[in-house]
């Protein structure tokens, strides 16, 4: 069974608006609230390897997306979640399935300001430490 | 575990790649704990790129590295075709291929030195750099330029690789090739070597999984994940290669499958320049739709990862960068801690971050939490060892 097939199975109910840009480049929305159970089927169950994930400010809300890579066919499948609370953006930290998702998420919560529930260190990683607080380079508001 | 601010004595190099900061916290002799600290060099790239339009994208991001300064291009260049589902002529894939293998051969060489002065082997740095220069001449003889050589725009190639220049790259190759065949057998056959490097720094399978560890430090651990062949751009599929990967996980290893790879290098070099079919080298791209795309490109750390996002305008509205050293410096959490204070210098240098990454290392004895050593000393304790070693073995 193809690498698509058993996560459409294992994650039947929380796909959304699954979309195949090209049979190399997959890319599939979920509910925030069950990222942290959806990463783990891909990173724990279905061995997944996690690349990384790009915090995007939308008109919508901030949206995350969260890359990972198939190395046995080459696949890359994108999860999508969109935090639509711009005052207050939290979503579950991913931190606790493995370290691999500490640093990102450390970079998007300065970058962005989205608050990960969670997370074991939620300190600066790039941004100097006299940068102001509250103020989020990747943020496109003014 | 109360750690205290220490002040690196180290110099500051913010002009070379991937400066950061490791704390060493110690014990006697050994690691009990590291603390990794980056940004020092943050340059809001990603932000400048939303700033820039697509054709100028492509310079800026030859501006992250300056060793693998082909592979962030080359992976752009790659998310932009996949988001305009652009064809990229084949004279131009395999113009890459050569362009992205000559960077590979040189940043290994560059390694390969670096590891030879960390453990007292200075005659590996002088020689692996002497025949790192030929290829840097390679570079300037195609682009003009030995180090930022703009080669990759969407759609193709900015300059051709003429017939005039494939006698004189083949002449290098061959005598890189002697080169490469030189140092394998100064590493496989030196039994200080063995006992220098063999058994320190591990990171086991299990936890390059973990860490999500790519390149050789993951095909060094058991990994069998090469994006160029896993994720085939550029003209990967149409040469003959190997995967190198080794199950021991130690600095040896490492090692041992980047030299390995140079040969692959070559090898794939050698058939592009006779594959390589005559005819255009760029493709016509006109405007870029709204939508996303991803390319990667595997760099000579590791997968390099750009997520590009359009709206249709001529600039992107997101560009995601990810470097290979981003995932495989974390990993030194592991990989040090339990090693010695000698070991470390080589251990945090095997994932090949950059030079100055070890130059501004602090260690800190752990009850008192003063520093004792900066990154010189860690140089010369772990020369000291080697050559303690050498005594013991000769």
């Amino acid at each position: 069974m193809s690498i698509t097939q058993q996560i459409k199975q294992k994650l039947a109910n929380k796909i959304r608006d699954w979309h195949e840009h090209n049979p190399q480049r997959i890319y599939f929305s979920v509910n925030k609230k069950n990222i942290r159970e959806v990463a783990k089927v891909l990173f724990k169950d279905l061995g997944l390897r996690f690349a990384t994930a790009t915090g995007v400010d939308t008109p919508k809300g901030l949206e995350i997306v969260y890359h990972f890579s198939f190395d046995n066919s080459g696949q890359m499948i994108s999860v999508r979640t969109l935090i639509e609370d711009r005052q207050n953006p939290q979503i579950d930290s991913l931190a606790v399935i493995s370290v691999a998702f500490e640093w990102i998420e450390r970079e998007m919560w300065e970058m962005l300001g989205i608050k990960f529930v969670g997370h074991p260190n939620l300190k600066r990683l790039l941004l100097a430490d006299d940068w102001p607080e509250c103020k989020y380079p990747l943020r496109q508001n003014k | 575990m109360s750690h205290k601010v220490v002040i690196p004595i180290g110099p500051y190099h913010p002009l070379q790649d991937e400066p950061e900061f490791f704390q060493l916290f110690v014990e006697g002799e050994k690691v009990v704990d590291i603390d990794i600290v980056i940004g020092y060099n943050h340059r809001g790239i990603e932000k400048l790129c939303e700033t820039k339009h697509f054709d100028q994208v492509a310079f800026v991001v030859e501006r992250i590295c300056g060793i693998c300064s082909t592979s962030h291009p080359l992976a752009y260049v790659n998310a932009v075709e996949d988001l305009a589902k652009i064809k990229v002529p084949r004279r131009a894939l395999y113009i890459r291929t050569i362009i992205a293998e000559l960077e590979r051969l040189h940043s290994h060489l560059l390694w390969l030195g670096l590891a030879g002065h960390f453990i007292g082997y200075n005659t590996i740095w002088m020689w692996a750099w002497r025949y790192r220069e030929p290829i840097l001449d390679c570079f300037e003889m195609i682009s003009g330029n030995r180090n930022h050589y703009a080669m990759m725009k969407v759609g193709g190639v900015r300059r051709d690789i003429e017939d005039k220049h494939i006698p004189t790259l083949k002449k290098m190759l061959d005598e890189v090739l002697g080169a490469i065949d030189m140092f394998k057998g100064a590493v496989m056959d030196d039994p200080v070597i063995h006992a220098r490097l063999k058994g320190i720094g591990i990171l086991t399978r299990k936890q390059a999984i973990e860490w999500s560890v790519i390149g050789p430090t993951a095909r060094a651990s058991g990994i069998n994940i090469d994006v160029r062949r896993d994720d085939p751009y550029a003209a990967y599929d149409r040469v003959d290669w190997n995967v190198i990967v080794r199950n021991e996980g130690d600095i040896f290893a490492k090692t041992v499958v980047r030299i390995l790879e140079m040969h692959e290098s070559v090898q794939i070099i050698r058939q592009c320049l006779t594959k390589m079919p005559k005819g255009e080298i760029d493709a016509d791209v006109k405007d870029i739709p709204p939508g996303e795309g991803i390319g990667r490109a595997e760099a000579p750390r590791g997968e390099v990862l750009h997520y590009v996002r359009s709206d249709g305008t001529n600039r992107p509205i997101r560009h995601k960068i990810r470097a290979p050293s981003y995932m495989n410096v974390a990993s030194n959490k592991v990989a040090c801690v339990g090693g010695t204070i000698s070991d470390a210098t080589i251990t945090l240098a095997a994932v090949d971050p950059c030079y100055c990454c070890t130059e501004r290392v602090a260690v800190i004895d752990q009850p008192t939490s003063k520093k004792i050593l900066n990154g010189w000393d860690l140089i010369k304790l772990s020369q000291e060892k080697t050559e303690q070693l050498r005594k013991l073995i000769s």
